[in-house]
Parts: C-alpha cells; structure tokens; sequence
C-alpha cells in the first residue's frame, strides 16, 4: 500500500525536519489541512473554481497519430489546457481556499519554471491576496514571459541570488521568509515536495488528475486502469497527480521520468533516482543529489521545473519499493520528443512534459497497451528555449 | 565532566557564546579563531559546519557557508583541524549544523568522532524533537553530548515545557521570527517574549540568540536570560579583520567588560 503515515512518512521517505522556527507553522497546517479539506465547504469550492476557473475536467486525448507511430493507445491527460496552462493551478486553487480558511493574508511561493508562480499569482489576484513570489535568478533569465505575467498579476518576483540560482534555491529562500513571516502568511509549495504535510496535501489537490482519467477512461474503453501512466518528475506532483488512484492497483504500471540534463553520469543532471541517496533536503527525508560531504549539488536540466536536486517522498518510496519504474530522459532527446508532438498532434508541450514523451522510445510495452501520458504543460513559456535550441 | 555541564555549575549570567562557520574566512582558520575567542573571555565555542543550504540562515552566514565550502571544508576536514584541540582549548565546544552531512557521515560515528575530539554539545536546527527522541537521543547519550533545541517567539508554552523536558544543555532562544542576521537593537516585544520565557522557570538554562550584535543588545538579552549567542556579527568580524586575533580580541572584550 502507498500511503502516508501518520508521521508523515512514505516508507522511510517524508517527515517533517524543520527548525523548531517553522514548527507552529506546520503544526498549524497538519492539525487543520484535512478538517478543512474534508470539509462540503472547502469541496463545494474547490469543485467550483476547478470547473468554472481551471476549466476541468481536462480532457482525454486519444493521439491517433503518437499511437501510430508508438504502437499502442496512447491516451494523453491535457492538464496543458488548464487555465495558466498547465497542472500546477490545481494545487494552488487548493491551498489558497485552505489559506484563507485558516485567515492568512498573505502568500508567498517558490518557482523553478515560474508555472507554479504564475498559478499561485493568478489565485492570488483571483482572491485578492498579498503575493511574493521567489524565483532564482538563473530561471528569471530563462523564463521570461512567466515573470512578467506573475507581474501583471500583481505579484512581486524576487530573485533567489544565493547557489545555483534555480528552483532548490528559490525554495530555501520562501522557506527563509516563512521564517521571517510566520503568523500572517501561507507558504504555497509548488510540488509533493517539503515538510509533511505538503506532500501528500499537495498530491491530494492534483490527485484530480487520475481521478478524471479513471472515469474517462471508463467512458471511452470500458475500463478505468491503463496499462500504463507515464508523467515527468521534477519534485514530482503532476506524477503524483497522475499516480494517485492507481497507486495501489498493481496492474497499472507507473513511469516516472526524470530529467537526464546532458548526461545521466555527466555532472549536468537532475536525475536524482540514478544519482542521490538518501538525504534531506527542504524538510523532508527523500532522495537527494549530494556529495560524499551531505552537500547538495547542484542539478541541471533544460527544463527549469525539473531542475531540482530531490524528488518528493511519495516518489523515492514509489523507487524503492519498485512500484514506480523511472526513466531518465537527456536534454536533446526532450528537445526532439517535444518537436514531434508538436508535429504529430498539433501540441507543443513544456519542455518538462516533453521528457514524459520521450521516455516511450525507452519503454517496451505491447501493442495492445493503453499508454496515459500526462501533459502536464504547455510550451509557450519555453518558446525561447526552443527557439534557441533551432532544431526545427 | 561534560564541560557544557561543567560551565553552567559555575556560572548563570552573562554568559557569551560565540558562533563562527568552519573554514571562514580561510580554511585553517579554525583553531587560530578558537584560540582567540578563548583568549577573550567568552565563555562557550560554536562551530558552524558549513552547508550548501542553510534554511535558518540570513545573507551574512549564507556567504560564509559559501566561502567555507569553497575553501574547501568539509566534516571531515573539520574534525581533522579538532583532533588536537584540547590540547590548546579549554572551553566548551558546540558543534552547530544542519542535519545532512550529518546523516551523510553517519550518525553513530559523529557522534563517537565529536567524543573523540572533545566536542560537549550539539546543535541540530533542524532535526525535530520526535526524530531526535527516537533515532538519535541513543547515541547523544552513549557520547556524552548535550543536546540544544530552538524555541522562538511563537513556539507554544506546551511545546517549550516539552522542549525543556528532553533538553540536557541548555536552550536556543531565538530572539524574534527571524532567520539569522545582526540586527541594531531589541524591540519592546521581543523584551516581552524574553520576560514571558523567564516566568517559566525552566529546568534548563537558556542562552538567547539571532540578532545580537553588540554590547547593549548582549546586555539587554543576557539580564533576561543565561546569557546570549553572537554570530553574524562575528562572522562580520572576522570577514572585515586585518589582524584577526586582535581585533576578535577586542569585539570580545568591548562586549564583556565593563
Ligand atoms: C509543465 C510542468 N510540468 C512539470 C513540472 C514539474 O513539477 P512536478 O514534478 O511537481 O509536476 C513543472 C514545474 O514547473 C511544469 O511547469
């Protein structure tokens, strides 16, 4: 069974290792997180904006030309059409309902691609709530078109100046000002990643994904479990999204996809199954891309939301105990993969979701599969990246 | 005798801790900085094992982690520069870090490498009590470390009761919401908070820390308090310095003496 325990912990994975300073903070979160999110309420709600404000349910593709090509049913999951464009405003529309139910007046966040600071800005200004959004100086550069619309949105942007300058970076700076600001202010964390509970919160408001699928599938094929669900893992919540309702349906196979950056063993790399051991980073026990010393190393990929050192405790318990097969995908190959779904079916996917696609050419399956793949995003934000890249 | 133990037996005011990270500003700085600290006349070592992300930290401790470990510090390295150092330091030292190179050297063997060396106590900011009770507190005790937890301004009266409980050094009152940094002056709440945790009567007794910078706010902490805990403003010291055991020599003593 994959589930959380009451400590907060996946197996050996998760917890809560935080200074003392942040101890009120989660305490305040894990005593009212599930009272509030149980609630009709906070359901009523939360059903409403992702309905009537996201715009789900997303819809299930059947990508005839990709199942040509690929030799199987290959479903794709469009959380690339949510509003904001990709799934991460599933978590936020959550966490900022339960925000203000626990009377916070002011958000902040961290961002690695800026799609989770452009969804926590838009629910921001949706709400009328105070926004500051962290973001490393190298992503500011290579995401432009999301700091501005965090901007337009009303959120202040800082830049996280210390490090590799990118997502993990970010995240130690929120978690700073958390510090700083610890009576008024919610910290909306972006993925199923940090101290408990936000894993398995955070996994609870995109468990949406593969709740959709299950029913669409049912109305399409007959049957509510694929053979397969492939989702990229940067912290790991639109995997986790995808994952959830077939955690313990043992037919279901789940493929996680990691980013490879230049190499899996080149030094440029974010693939932390391959690479880390166990370790703790941002407040949880997972596993963590560090040296012999227990210093972090900085990780790289082309993608800025799968740039991150760790992965979320669900995922390294998901790799340990072998329920989930992961996969690592190299830049270029992300880059070629993100092309040819753009020429096959008319969708040009975030770069981070283009490592999910790439991983079909990895996998052996049969003809016979139903394959899900979750677009987790769309790729304006990374025109640049592709344009520079030019192979096209 | 433990001499964390050993130093609150004979002493409970003004009592001066200072913090500086391991390997900053030069590598082999290590034991020249202790040496001058014991010189001063304060009264409790703090070392800070440099890490690459230090959550609790402000600017000033973030840039000396940075430095440190471009220096080339490591635990390893550090544990190497304490192997003889009580030949040369009497005072209590603390160890001070973040709980991952821990977990990475191995926790039974920190522990037995800091009792080897003659390190008295640790401070793990973010290693929580329930983790600590169940997978370390064995092993501080098997090697006589005394172990610090944090409190804060808004850490519940409860929680600090169970703090005090399973504490056996003394305990880190952090002095506001805040992550490290030196700061001008002590505000009339954090007066309050001080007050409100003296009340208490712990069985623990309790240094105060994060912003504390000078002779005044020293003052002000340590007649609330046990006494108090200086960093940033150290580390601020020791990165201006020219001649770095005079002029620790002297920031030391302007704060003690009278
Ligand atoms: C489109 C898209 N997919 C995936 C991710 C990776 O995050 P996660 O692993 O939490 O889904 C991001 C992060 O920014 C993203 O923008």
């Amino acid at each position: 069974m994959i589930k959380v325990d009451e400590n907060g912990f996946y197996g050996k994975f998760g917890g809560a290792f935080i200074p003392e300073m942040l101890y009120p903070n989660i305490e305040e979160l894990r005593e009212n997180y599930l009272p509030i999110i149980n609630s009709s309420e906070f359901q009523k709600e939360f059903r409403y904006l992702l309905k009537d404000y996201v715009g789900r349910p997303t819809p299930l593709f059947l990508a005839e030309r990709m199942s040509e090509k690929y030799k199987a049913k290959i479903y794709l999951k469009r959380e690339d059409l949510c509003h904001t464009g990709a799934h991460k405003v599933n978590n936020t529309v959550g966490q900022i309902i339960l925000a203000k139910k626990l009377g916070k007046k002011r958000i902040i966040a961290e961002t690695g691609a800026g799609q989770h600071g452009v969804a926590t800005a838009t629910v921001c200004a949706l709400m009328g709530m105070d926004c500051t959004v962290y973001m490393g100086a190298v992503d500011i550069e290579r995401q432009k078109p999301n700091v501005e619309r965090m901007r337009i949105l009303g959120a202040k942007v800082v830049p996280a100046t210390s490090g590799s300058q990118t997502l993990k970076d970010a995240t130690n700076e929120a978690m700073r000002q958390w510090i700083n600001n610890p009576v008024d202010t919610h910290y909306i964390i972006g993925s199923v990643v940090g101290p408990h509970p936000y894993p398995e919160m955070v996994a609870t408001f995109q468990s949406v994904i593969s709740e959709e699928i299950k029913a669409q599938l049912l109305e399409k094929e007959g049957r509510e479990n694929p053979d397969l669900v492939i989702a990229c893992v940067g912290g790991g919540s639109n995997a986790a999204g995808s994952f959830y309702h077939y955690y313990n349906e043992p037919s279901v196979r789940l493929i996680a996809v990691e980013a490879a950056g230049l190499g899996v063993f080149s030094g440029k790399s974010a693939a932390t199954t391959s690479l880390g051991k166990l370790g703790i980073l941002h407040g949880s026990r997972t596993l963590l891309m560090q040296t012999e010393d227990g210093q972090v190393v900085e990780p790289h990929s082309i993608s800025a939301g799968l740039d991150y050192p760790g992965i979320g405790p669900v995922h390294a318990h998901l790799f340990d105990t072998g329920r989930g097969e992961f996969i690592a995908v190299e830049d270029e190959d992300a880059m070629v993969a993100g092309i040819e779904l753009s020429r096959l079916e008319g969708i040009i996917p975030a770069i981070e979701t283009a490592h999910a696609f790439s991983a079909l050419n990895q996998l052996s399956y049969n003809a016979s599969d139903i394959i899900v793949i979750n677009v987790s995003g769309r790729g304006d934000k990374d025109l640049e990246t592709y344009i520079k890249w030019g192979n096209y | 005798m433990n001499r964390v133990d050993e130093l609150f037996k004979k002493k409970s005011t003004n009592i001066l801790s200072i913090y500086f990270t391991a390997g900053f500003p030069a590598l082999e700085d290590t034991l020249p900085i202790m040496k001058a600290i014991e010189a001063a006349g304060a009264d409790i070592i703090e070392i800070g094992i440099p890490y690459s992300d230090p959550i609790a930290d402000g600017p000033t401790i973030q840039d000396s982690n940075l430095v440190a470990l471009n220096n080339g510090m490591s635990l390893r390295k550090l544990f190497s520069q304490l192997a003889d150092m009580r030949k040369e330091v009497a005072l209590p030292v603390i160890l001070m870090g973040y709980l991952n190179p821990v977990v990475q050297y191995g926790i039974e063997d920190f522990c037995q490498k800091c009792k080897e060396v003659g390190v008295d106590g640790l401070i793990l900011p973010d290693l929580p009590m329930n983790q600590y009770l169940s997978e370390y507190k064995p092993f501080f005790d098997k090697y006589d470390l005394r172990n610090t937890f944090l409190i804060s301004p808004q850490t519940s009266e409860h929680r600090i009761r169970e703090i005090d409980e399973h504490t056996d050094g003394f305990i880190y009152m952090v002095s506001s919401a805040s992550i490290t940094g030196a700061k001008s002056a002590i505000s009339d709440e954090q007066l309050a908070y001080f007050e409100r945790v003296r009340n208490m009567h712990l069985k623990n007794p309790r240094l105060i820390g994060f912003g504390i910078s000078d002779r005044a706010s020293f003052k002000s902490a340590a007649s609330y308090s046990h006494g108090a805990i200086i960093g940033s403003a150290f580390i601020n010291v020791l990165k201006a310095a020219k001649d770095q055991e005079k002029e620790i020599i002297a920031y030391i003593k302007g704060i003690i003496n009278d």
